[in-house]
């Protein structure tokens, strides 16, 4: 295309001047994973961003306002990494829709900035070239230049800009070097020749010609390393060896497992003390009935309910970005791959498995490391099957109240077998399930592990407080509203009608709760659950640990969650060994979280996905029970 | 350098045979020539494959090295091109040949 073409087909000077005065510059950054993209993106924008998702999809929509040098302001949008428009998951499509200008929603940048990382310029090179061919102005930011510099690899900027047709300016994205630049550059590019897109999808053969002309370029202006980075090759001889790197994973994942479980106890027991005082100070500002019931138990315990998991959410997010940010996530997944890939699993899947243990919420949310849609489903659909810490008041109070507290051999406890048999199942039935899924269902469609691992760096420590911060603000805006709304359909099913006055009941037996629970009892019958326990099992969807006050309520034990040995004397009175057993493992799948049905809604942005949850759960749960249950009958344990 | 495979002795003065990088272990380098889809690699097809490799660098032309070893089978491989690090499995590793350097 001539010069003359190009300029036709441009809008005039004069227009796009008096447009880019109306509105700012719409600018999209793209490029390859680990390319310090988003790092870019930090130091661009610093604190006006704003994530929300896309239209109709999952995938994450990170925009934000630049202001250059001369203060004109600058829209920025963060597009998915990707190794090229070619788009193999949702994330790429996005980011191949925004450079075509075919996302709805979305217009036309004025200007793509295609970040590389300065040390690996290969793959950066051949993105560029695919980048040209969708036709808007394009600046590349030759990233971590001071790496580069330090590793003695002389890039000539000039020539290579020139031979590319595109302006090139040097970065340091985690120190803010090069930004007034880059942006200056931006909007000189504005103005420039734009054209239409020549972008189609390239065959391998049309690849490895975008890559024979990137590896021309960079003969010709790079000059190979003097002094090649060493310290990543140091490091993965440790962290990498067949046997040792498993072990200091292992270690790894202890700690942050420890972390999650004990750190966040502290502030989490504060969470719940403060709501509780907040209901204790409205209860006695308000007569007894329904408002206050609503506002205290509904309202208040739900928001407390949501806000609770906060302090989990920070500290595994903390954990999983800076392990993102140092470059070792993708070891773990290397070193796991195999182990989760014996399950059909994506070697990236066992972070959310691992942290499940905590809460399925957060693990849930972790899935996003995994890129592909149907890894990441089935790593969603079998993470509620581990031994989540809300299982546990639970287990103990059957466990306390029905294994007798032998030893042993003199030091196995009997309770802590039973409790470790629970933990083992979780995660077996976890694997199991993903394992059947991916050869049942969607058999054939494994993709392949296929991934880079990026050299060592000092993780930033103002990216990774910013990215923790966001998740928790992403978990309260989304998942807090819908949460929450679940807790209150709880409540109003737990109090409505309520008990008419001089009932002998508890109150609970004349609520929806209470005649769902008896109109369930003939289904739970045959697992061998009495009517209260069915009872039970309606306010338990709140909260798998809120199970254990709703028995306390139907048994009319006082005292609640605090006077659990009394409640666990009243149920070995009341019910037989082989029931109790009946209802842990009950309790080992049955989906009784209306907070993790809720978060898959948000990730998944359907409700099919936590109606098959739901539905295989509770299926796996009533086949378990009952054969437990008839299993025990038959050993006399009735 | 080590040889690709310990079972087949080089012979002397023969150039060595371009094999899948999937026999390789670990210390093997050698030089890309070839990238096609392989016979059952897997869920995705051959092609599909094939373009993947392409764009994680992994291209006609390019020296690679075999720097890390899963522990399971010896499975996933670490392979070291010109300028990054590339992890991937053996099954797809079979869509490489290479040739000992």
């Amino acid at each position: 295309m001539s010069a003359a073409e190009v300029a036709a087909q441009a809008p005039a000077a004069e227009t796009l001047v008096a447009e880019i005065g109306a509105k700012p510059l719409r600018v999209a950054l793209a490029g390859v994973p680990n390319c310090g993209k988003t790092a870019m993106f930090n130091a661009l924008t610093g604190a006006r961003q704003k994530v929300a998702n896309y239209a109709g999809v999952t995938v994450e929509r990170k925009e934000g306002v630049a202001v250059a040098p001369d203060g004109a302001r600058l829209s920025i949008l963060d597009l998915p990494g990707t190794y090229s428009l070619r788009a193999r998951s949702p994330d790429e499509a996005v980011t191949r829709d925004a450079v075509l200008g075919k996302l709805a929603g979305e217009t036309l940048p004025d200007v793509i900035v295609c970040v590389a990382d300065a040390t690996s310029l290969r793959v950066a090179i051949r993105l560029a070239l695919e980048l040209k061919q969708a036709g808007r102005p394009m600046v590349l930011a030759l990233n971590m230049i001071d790496i580069a510099a330090r590793q003695g690899l002389d890039i000539d900027v000039e020539g290579l800009s020139r031979d590319l047709g595109v302006p090139i300016v040097g970065t340091v994205a985690t120190r803010k070097r090069g930004v007034d630049l880059l942006l200056a550059a931006v909007q000189k590019a504005a103005s420039g020749p734009s054209a239409p897109s020549t972008w189609h999808e390239p065959t391998s053969g049309e690849l490895r010609t975008l890559d024979r002309e990137a590896e021309r370029l960079i003969k010709a202006h790079v000059k190979p390393p003097k002094r090649p980075d060493t310290w990543t090759a140091r490091i993965d001889s440790v962290l990498l060896h067949p046997a040792g790197g498993l072990a200091v994973l292992l270690v790894l994942l202890f700690f942050m497992f420890q972390a999650v479980f004990s750190w966040a106890q502290p502030v989490m027991d504060l969470i719940t003390a403060g709501f509780t005082l907040l209901s204790g100070f409205i209860g006695h500002a308000l007569p007894d009935g329904l408002l206050k019931s609503f506002l205290c138990d509904g309202l208040i315990a739900g928001v407390g309910s949501v806000v609770v998991f906060l302090p989990q959410i920070l500290i595994l997010f903390l954990f999983i970005i800076l392990l993102e940010d140092v470059g070792y996530m993708a070891r773990a997944a290397f070193l796991m791959d195999k182990i989760m890939g014996g399950a059909g699993l994506h070697g990236r899947a066992f972070i959310p498995l691992l942290s499940s243990h905590a809460c399925a919420i957060p693990g849930i949310m972790a899935t996003r490391v995994i890129d592909q849609k149907r890894d990441r489903l089935t790593t969603i659909l079998v993470a509620p099957l581990t031994t989540c810490s809300a299982r546990i008041p639970i287990y103990t109070l059957i466990i306390s109240a029905f294994v007798p507290n032998h030893t042993l051999f003199g030091w196995v406890s009997e309770q802590g077998l039973v409790m470790l048999g629970l933990y083992v199942s979780g995660i077996t039935s976890a694997l199991a399930v993903a394992f059947v899924i991916r050869t049942v269902f969607w058999r054939g469609a494994s993709e392949p592990f296929l991934m880079e691992l990026p050299a060592y760096k000092v993780p930033d420590p103002w990216n990774v407080a910013r990215l923790v911060l966001q998740r928790g603000e992403i978990f309260l805006r989304r998942a807090g509203t819908i949460i929450l709304s679940m807790m209150v359909l709880v409540w109003f099913l737990s109090k409505v009608p309520l008990a008419p006055a001089g009932a002998k009941e508890p109150a609970i037996d004349y609520s929806f709760a209470g005649m769902i629970g008896h109109a369930l009892q003939p289904i739970l019958a045959p697992i061998g659950f009495s009517w209260q326990m069915s009872v039970a099992l309606i306010p338990g969807m709140a909260a798998r640990e809120v199970a254990v006050g709703a028995l306390g309520t139907v048994y009319a034990v006082s005292g609640g969650d605090d006077n659990t040995a009394a409640l666990g004397h009243t149920l070995a009175g009341h019910w037989p060994l082989a029931s109790a057993l009946a209802f842990l493992a009950w309790y080992v799948f049955a989906p009784q979280c209306a907070s993790t049905l809720g978060v898959v809604k948000r990730e998944t942005n359907s409700w099919k996905w936590p109606a098959i949850m739901f539905a295989y759960m509770i299926t796996l749960a009533y086949i378990a029970a009952f054969i437990t249950y008839h299993v025990a009958l038959a050993l006399g344990a009735g | 350098m080590r040889r690709l495979s310990e079972f087949d002795p080089p012979v002397p003065g023969a150039v060595p045979q371009a094999e899948p990088l999937s026999g390789g272990r670990r210390g093997f380098a050698g030089v890309i020539v070839e990238v096609r889809p392989a016979q059952g690699a897997g869920g995705l097809d051959g092609a599909e494959i094939e373009r993947r490799l392409i764009e994680m660098g992994l291209v006609e032309g390019a020296p690679v090295e075999i720097l890390h070893e899963g522990l399971f089978g010896r499975d996933p491989i670490a392979v070291k091109l010109a300028d990054r690090i590339v992890a991937l499995r053996r099954r797809e590793a079979r869509s490489v040949m290479v040739r000992p350097a």
